[in-house]
């Protein structure tokens, strides 16, 4: 059966080690900070200058000076940092944060994502997209597999406007667990109760299902 | 020692020398951080054709998006906008440009520019619409396209503290774009919550030196929260 969101979240907090700095965008990547496991600590970098994220404030410590990047009022936990917009996208830019999790509308297989622009519609922007994927070490993709219509969202190429380009490795939607390798996708785990025959149907994109495709664990 | 005492005393002082078709680099992330007094002034001298840089547009009736009300901006330069409607129905109508560009773009363009840096490579943007016609060169095997750097005749910025030779600190996340923006004015105009004698900041504290500072003023800030959440009560 298909994943839940918070099920998403989970698969990808099991993603993180004890010490890494992780950049979460907007929607099931902010969840995944729900799951991180009790034994390990991650610092949460908002790209709009803030590293070490914390809870939201309790009603009587909102401060409009504290937000996160989804312009929300936010906390910082012990040991954060505050900084420009510069220093935060030099952290991003130049490969010092080490996970970025983040949505997509198509990902490829050479490794091509698009996630902030559909022609015809308003285009809001790209926000600090483009700079989290030109430069995190390693990229999460999450999204549901396919679109509310049933088209898959892992195509041989993007055939929207690209967010970056060869940037994306692994791939965590609703029903599997994929890498991105040598111009295909690369099956590594099955949502329970997922066949890797149902994954191949509604992959668009050249997909390789090796002999061992192990199943989600929660 | 008095050249060195950048304070101004009414809104209009600050501001003085703004005109039609002139470049605003405005520091903010949403509405947190921004010089809420210096645009409620732009916005009562009524200059037009302003192309401002600034990471988003404000929302309807406040921050930059009181400039929309009288269709003084021109151009936008941002990473994301189009959190109010009226932004929207002038970007759809043509009587509003905008330059989309990516946020760490951005703020390495302001940083650049005030720097002296008229361009700089950079991967973010490469193979997508943000590179199209821009100059591509290889680096260890990676393509970077040229971006050029951004100078403004005003800059607008907005600090916590500024002492009166125009040494700024900021406070928490509104600092953001702001120092950037401080170093690419030609004219730099701080609007402060307080402003203290020199001597009473440490050196050590100092985000942004007073030599980018022109004119320094104390504002009143209503400081809008654009979405407050607050942690569930256990």
């Amino acid at each position: 059966m298909a994943l839940s969101r918070e099920q998403i979240a989970m698969r990808v907090a099991q993603e993180f080690k004890d010490g890494d700095y992780v950049n979460l965008g907007i929607g099931i990547p902010t969840l995944a900070a729900s799951y991180v496991p009790d034994d390990i600590s991650v610092m949460l970098q908002s790209e709009n200058g803030l590293l070490g994220m914390g809870a939201y404030p309790t009603d009587d410590a909102v401060d409009a000076d504290m937000i996160n990047a989804g312009k929300e009022t936010v906390t910082a936990i012990t040991g954060a940092s505050i900084f420009n917009s510069a220093e935060s996208f030099a952290m991003i830019r130049g490969g010092h944060v080490d996970f970025t999790v983040l949505g997509a509308f198509e990902v490829d297989v050479n490794g091509n994502i698009a996630s902030w622009m559909i022609p015809g519609k308003l285009i809001k922007g790209m926000g600090g997209a483009m700079d989290l994927v030109a430069g995190a070490k390693n990229i999460i993709v999450t999204m549901t597999h396919t679109d509310k219509h049933g088209n898959s969202k892992l195509l041989d190429a993007c055939t929207l406007p690209l967010t970056g380009v060869n940037c994306i490795t692994r791939i965590i939607t609703d029903l599997a667990v994929l890498e991105v390798k040598d111009g295909a996708f690369v099956l590594r785990e099955c949502a329970p109760g997922v066949t890797p025959d149902e994954v191949k149907q509604k992959t668009k994109g050249a997909l390789i299902i090796p002999d061992e495709v192990t199943e989600m664990q929660f | 020692m008095s050249g060195f005492n950048k304070v101004v005393t009414s809104y209009e002082e600050a501001m003085r020398g703004l005109e039609n078709g002139m470049t605003i680099i405005a520091g903010g992330f949403g509405l947190c951080g921004i010089p809420e007094g210096l645009i409620n002034q732009i916005k009562t001298m009524g200059t037009k054709q302003l192309m401002v840089v600034s990471n988003n547009c404000g929302v309807d009736g406040f921050g930059l998006g009181l400039l929309l009300e009288d269709k003084q901006i021109k151009k936008m330069v941002s990473s994301y906008v189009g959190e109010n409607a009226l932004f929207e129905q002038q970007l759809l109508n043509g009587e509003l440009e905008v330059e989309l560009t990516p946020q760490g773009t951005l703020a390495e363009k302001m940083r650049a520019g005030g720097a002296g840096i008229p361009a700089f490579y950079t991967a973010t943007g490469y193979g997508t619409p943000v590179g199209e016609g821009k100059e591509v060169k290889t680096f260890n095997g990676r393509p970077y396209i040229l971006e050029e750097s951004i100078t403004g005749d005003f800059a607008i910025v907005k600090a916590w503290k500024v002492d009166t030779y125009g040494n700024c600190v900021y406070r928490h996340t509104a600092q953001n774009f702001n120092p950037m923006a401080a170093t690419a004015g030609k004219i730099t105009v701080v609007e402060a919550e307080e402003i203290v004698e020199a001597g009473q900041l440490s050196p050590s504290e100092i985000h942004t030196p007073g030599i980018y500072v022109n004119r320094v003023i104390k504002g009143s800030f209503e400081k809008r929260i654009e979405r407050r959440v607050t942690a569930k009560e256990a």
